[in-house]
């Protein structure tokens, strides 16, 4: 078992944000850890990233209880994408990505570089400065950036990463998350995503955790976890699950009851104001 | 490879090019003054072929002290701007932030009009030493108190340490004024030497007490690019790549502290370098810290020679306080940039 969290509490400010949590990931494994806004995903991936003191339970990563292994050491096979990362700086994308590898000379590092740009589909914005990037740029190279930093790391490897997809567009969010499975699967990584699209999550995930008030709500492959009686529990939500051919579940949420009327919503002020904005027919 | 990919001056051409300029800077600077040298002169004197023993006297006890300090104080001043930047991730930050310049010169000022009365134990033990010392010791010890203020149970709040500088240039500020409003005329003059900076003073003595303090933040600065390029993408990023990240903050915060306490101590108040060097070097250069910090040095101690020699000759034989000139460079400078990235 790669990373195994036991009876874990993490408290904020003297508030717990997340309560006796047990789970384990093994390598080759997706884990998609869902759950409302506020309901302890980021408290929980910088637990396992060492940002926060843990208050109870304990977390070992490789066999190794997490406070006992060295910085270095862990940075070789632990790597983290934070939910947002903002550059004021005029870094270059190739710069950035870089950062993932700090240690290297940039002759022996520009092949994994150029790779991960190519893959990530940022290589045409390999000189371009990152503050002038799109929301959705920027991600993918922080997200270059961050398997930069693991890429040809020998033995267990474990990514962390929160919302990675957030800003993307749907066919980088296809994109990134087969990248992350072919990891797990052809390179034995364990990856484990927080995110917030349950189809994205049912699609590609092995196995979900759904976090409730910091708690595992429920967990298993996506068929057990998004059921119609789970979503209304959890996010109030009430939706159809279909089950497709392909062999994983789809999420459509259902009409809530009439959508609230607002007088500025005529049809005459919903009109596309570009008369050339095209309609489908 | 001169140009690099993203269109700006590869890192090695570069520096050889401030390196240029820092060269011709120093050679203006030390052949004009109210005694004019030519550079035939200063190699003269150099082999020992000239027997001028005015020349001789004006290039190693009036020039070269001066030029050594200026070039050390310019490239120290710009070093703990970009560090600071780095540390606060902010591009805008400046030693004067932390509080570092207020607390050294309030120091200094409270030597000055305070040596005659309450302090004047201090200036009988320190002799010629007492003002320098207590700049040093002023411009340290605010930046303990807010690194002190900042931590709590091992960790360093980046955010605080910035209020807490904030408020201590305010105290100091006050304190400040209020020692000017009770000095007496002699007073009033030599507290200009710290408020406006010079290098008017320069002698070897002033090298000897400042350059260790001042080549060693320097040299230790080069140890904390990598863990500073980190800093970019965030706090949180730096530990995520392995680095010690309180480890940093507190070298980052050492090293701007002595660096800039020692600079205060023997030149007064200068500002501009620290916040304009590292800003145009990574505009043209990039950001990564590996060149920052040696082309903010070189750019820095040349940017600062180079100013110095311009307040000796606007109004020769007279000569302008080398903060005042820095701010009239470095104001409308930064004005301008502002303007270009409100457009941009």
């Amino acid at each position: 078992m790669l990373l195994h969290v036991d009876g874990l509490g993490i408290h904020l400010a003297g508030k717990p944000i997340v309560r006796d949590l047990g789970f384990q990931l093994d390598a080759g494994e997706l884990l998609v850890v869902l759950g409302p806004n506020g309901a302890g995903k980021s408290t929980l991936l910088k637990g396992l990233a060492g940002e926060h003191r843990i208050a109870s339970g304990q977390i070992s990563f490789a066999g190794c209880t997490l406070q006992h292994w060295p910085k270095r050491e862990i940075a070789k096979r632990r790597a983290v994408m934070p939910q947002r990362v903002e550059v004021n700086f005029p870094l270059t994308v190739e710069e950035i990505v870089r950062l993932g590898r700090p240690a290297e000379p940039l002759s022996q590092s520009m092949p994994v570089l150029l790779e991960l740009m190519d893959l990530l589909d940022i290589a045409h914005l390999r000189y371009r400065l990152a503050p002038g990037l799109s929301g959705g740029e920027q991600q993918r190279v922080q997200l270059a950036r961050v398997l930069a930093q693991v890429w040809d790391a020998q033995g267990p490897v474990l990514l962390l990463l929160d919302e990675c997809t957030s800003a993307l567009d749907p066919a980088h969010q296809q994109q990134v998350f087969s990248l992350l499975r072919g990891l797990a699967k052809q390179r034995g990584f364990a990856v484990l995503a927080v995110a917030h699209d349950l189809n994205l999550a049912a699609r590609f995930a092995d196995r979900l955790l759904l976090l409730h008030h910091g708690q595992c709500y429920i967990s298993g492959k996506p068929f057990e976890v998004l059921s119609e009686t789970v979503l209304a529990a959890v996010y109030g939500l009430s939706a159809r699950i279909i089950k497709l051919e392909e062999g994983y579940p789809l999420v459509v949420p259902r009409d809530n009851g009439p959508v609230p009327a607002y007088a500025s919503l005529s049809p005459s002020n919903t009109a596309p104001v570009n008369p050339s904005c095209r309609q489908a027919s | 490879m001169i140009i690099d990919g993203a269109g700006r001056l590869a890192k090695g051409p570069a520096l050889l090019l401030i390196l240029g300029a820092a060269l011709v800077v120093s050679v203006v600077s030390v052949t004009n003054g109210a005694y004019p040298l030519t550079a035939a002169d200063i190699l003269g004197v150099l082999i020992g072929d000239l027997n001028d023993e005015v020349a001789k006297m004006v290039l190693f006890d009036v020039r070269l002290p001066r030029l050594i300090l200026g070039f050390l104080v310019g490239a120290v001043l710009a070093v703990c701007g970009a560090i600071l930047q780095g540390l606060f991730r902010n591009p805008l930050a400046d030693p004067g932030l932390i509080g570092v310049s207020a607390g050294a010169s309030l120091a200094a000022i409270a030597v000055i009009v305070l040596g005659g009365t309450w302090l004047g134990g201090w200036l009988d033990l320190a002799g010629a030493w007492a003002l320098p010392i207590a700049a040093f010791v002023g411009g340290s010890g605010t930046v303990f108190l807010a690194w002190r203020i900042a931590s709590r149970a091992g960790h360093t709040s980046v955010a605080t340490l910035l209020l807490a500088g904030i408020a201590i240039n305010a105290i100091a500020g006050a304190g400040t004024g209020l020692l000017t409003f009770y000095s007496s005329d002699e007073e009033l003059r030599s507290l200009t030497f710290w408020t406006m900076g010079s290098l008017g003073h320069a002698a070897w003595d002033d090298v000897a007490m400042a350059a260790p303090w001042l080549l060693l933040s320097l040299c230790a600065a080069p140890f904390l690019a990598r863990p500073l390029d980190a800093f970019l993408l965030g706090e949180q990023v730096v530990g995520h790549l392995g680095y010690n990240t309180d480890w940093t903050k507190r070298a980052a915060i050492l090293i701007a502290g002595l660096g800039v306490g020692a600079a205060v101590a023997v030149s007064g108040l200068i500002g501009f370098v620290g916040l304009v060097v590292p800003h145009l070097v990574r505009h043209t250069l990039g950001a990564g810290h590996r060149v920052v910090i040696p082309a903010s040095a070189l750019a820095g101690g040349t940017l600062l020679v180079g100013a110095d020699c311009l307040a000796r000759i606007v109004v020769a034989p007279a000569e302008l306080p080398i903060g005042l000139m820095m701010a009239l460079i470095g104001g409308p400078f930064f004005l301008l940039l502002l303007l270009r990235t409100r457009i941009a």
